[in-house]
């Protein structure tokens, strides 16, 4: 465990120190700007829709982020050849995986955190904005979910109070759910991403057409996996037979996709379905990280 | 004196599809032996396997036949690199982390105590006398800064067992000679060191025992005195004969 959270500790570092991370700060920034137009136009359908856009352009941030880092990771440890010094040392491929893994997945976590504060607070604060007061506390409250967001990440469960008196509070409790929540999950999505992707870094050589095919991979289960089993009825067979399978071997990625309950200020999820999709993204990750090692565990390494 | 480091009927075959048989036997039944204490010099022309022997016995090449072990260790087994250090041929480290860092890093690896590892990084900063560049990142250092940097991680955990490849490649004569007399301390301090080189010279001062090898195989294997006694020509001459090298006539 020491060695994998070492291994973890400079991916993070290369990533700051690369200032990759500046990308990050733009992509808020932007957000902030596009948000902030909009108390010009006080209307409950352009805010959703600014709402939309900005949700969208978060998950295409956080995508190229977890793709781009993920899929460089083992490729330019081999290319610069410091895999050789490390491994020289006892540290397994698996602790080596594991590291990797693990920094990248952090990494997009802060990542998430950063942008996920931006766009609620400015969100909040502008979109709610019907009593200067109430903007107040909402973005208050939603500098307190990210406190909560980090404390516990991926159960996605804040806290206990829900049995709150005040009214308003209940309501800003529940604003506040959804974004935990819509965090929680995009985050756990994001380890099946990285997972995926670092295995496709040790399947194919170059790490451009892994980038290329995982990025296609990804969207395209994100844009069809849940049409897959529809459009397989209308399919005959084997076309049917191969396209039901697909579709019940996909990691479904979409079902963590719950932007709309943040737009719409839908109620939150029930715990038990987020501890559900927890597990479900929990045994995805571990399964390809499994795989990953495996190919990687006998793959001889020369210059 | 104990044996630390063995292979037995050594076989490597590298596949690759730019190869045109397919296949290149790179080690071909390699029987080494080395002793506890002792500094054995590696000797070959390029190609001949060096580093592919060492690629094995670190863990990063899979014998094809035969086996390597490292303290009685299986190679396979990652507790066999606890107590080695290795130098690799061609370094490069982690560019955005400084020498301090590096050493740090791999210090942990090691699970050695930070108190512990703050001594041991001031120590080998002092060896290979980089305590000047120490809080610059590793990409502004030069070469021989490079190699001296893949010293100083060789020797973090203490190791009981060395293994340089071509530790003096790209040095400066200055350097070459630095080089040798930590070799020369690390033995007097009882370490093992097994290192490659094509420098004779070099091999001939420092090594207790040689061995060369070409094209996978071994062609000698001793003493330097016993190998050019038993020959009757000085080390160089025995490594080109036993390379198959032929004076051409001068026309
Ligand atoms: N990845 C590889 N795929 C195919 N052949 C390889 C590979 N690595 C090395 N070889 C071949 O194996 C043989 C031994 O190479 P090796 O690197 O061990 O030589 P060396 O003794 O270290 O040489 P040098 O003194 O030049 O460093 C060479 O013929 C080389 O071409
Ligand atoms: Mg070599």
């Amino acid at each position: 465990m020491n060695n994998v959270l070492a291994i973890s500790g400079i991916v993070i570092k290369e990533l700051y120190r690369r200032k990759d991370f500046y990308v990050l700060f733009v992509l808020t920034a932007l957000i902030t700007l596009v948000l902030g137009s909009v108390s010009f136009f006080n209307d409950a359908k352009i805010v959703r829709y600014l709402k939309e856009i900005c949700l969208l352009l978060i998950w295409v941030a956080s995508l190229v982020i977890a793709i781009s880092t993920a899929a460089r990771q083992i490729p330019a440890e081999r290319e610069n050849r410091t895999i050789f010094p490390l491994l020289a040392k006892p540290v397994t491929r698996g602790q080596f995986i594991l590291g990797k893994f693990l920094g990248c997945w952090l990494a997009c976590g802060v990542a998430l955190v950063v942008f996920y504060l931006f766009f609620g607070v400015v969100s909040e604060s502008r979109g709610r904005s019907d009593s200067s007061t109430t903007g107040l506390t909402s973005s208050a409250a939603t500098e307190g979910h990210a406190a909560s967001a980090k404390a516990d990440d991926h159960e996605g469960a804040a806290g206990g109070d829900e049995h709150h008196d005040d009214h308003a509070g209940t309501e800003h409790f529940s604003v506040l759910l959804n974004y935990v929540q819509a965090l929680g999950l995009h985050w756990l999505m994001l380890g099946v991403v990285t997972a995926i992707v670092l295995l496709g870094s040790v399947v194919f050589s170059a790490p451009s057409s892994n980038i290329t095919i995982s990025f296609i991979g990804i969207i395209g289960i994100l844009l069809l996996g849940e049409h897959l089993n529809k459009v397989a009825l209308r399919q005959q067979q084997p076309v049917q037979g191969i396209l039901y399978t697909t579709y019940f071997l996909l990691p479904h990625l979409e079902w963590f996709d719950i932007r709309d309950r943040v737009i719409y200020d839908q109620p939150p999820i029930a715990f038990v379905d987020c501890g559900l999709a927890a597990l479900y993204a929990i045994a995805y990750t571990g399964l390809l990280l499994f795989v990953t090692w495996f190919v990687f565990r006998r793959k001889t390494l020369t210059l | 004196m104990s044996v630390i480091l063995k292979t037995e009927k050594l076989r490597v075959e590298y596949a690759s599809r730019e190869l045109r048989s397919g296949i290149k036997v790179a080690l071909n039944g390699l029987d080494l032996e080395v002793r506890s204490g002792e500094v054995f010099g590696f000797l070959g022309p390029n190609g001949a396997g060096k580093t592919t022997t060492m690629n094995v016995l670190l863990g990063f090449v899979n014998a094809t036949g035969g086996e390597a072990r490292l303290f009685g260790v299986d190679v396979r087994e990652p507790i066999a690199r606890q107590r080695i250090g290795y130098l690799p041929e061609l370094t490069y480290y982690y560019k955005f982390l400084t020498a301090e860092e590096l050493l740090r890093f791999y210090a942990r690896i090691f699970g050695i105590p930070r108190s512990e590892a703050d001594r041991r990084i001031e120590t080998l900063l002092k060896l290979v006398e980089l305590e000047h560049a120490r809080g610059r990142s590793i990409k502004t250092y030069s070469k021989g800064m490079q190699q001296r940097v893949g010293l100083a991680q060789a020797l973090i955990n203490n190791p009981d067992l060395l293994i340089l490849d071509e530790p003096t490649s790209g040095l400066d004569p200055l350097g070459r000679m630095k080089v040798r007399e930590i070799i020369q301390r690390l033995k007097s301090e009882g370490k093992t060191v097994f290192f490659s080189s094509h420098e004779l010279g070099e091999a001939e001062t420092i090594c207790d025992r040689v061995a060369i090898i070409c094209r996978g195989e071994l062609k000698a294997e001793g003493k330097v005195s016993d190998l050019v006694t038993q020959h009757q020509c000085d080390l160089e001459k025995l490594f080109l004969k036993l390379i198959g090298y032929q004076p051409q006539e001068v026309i």
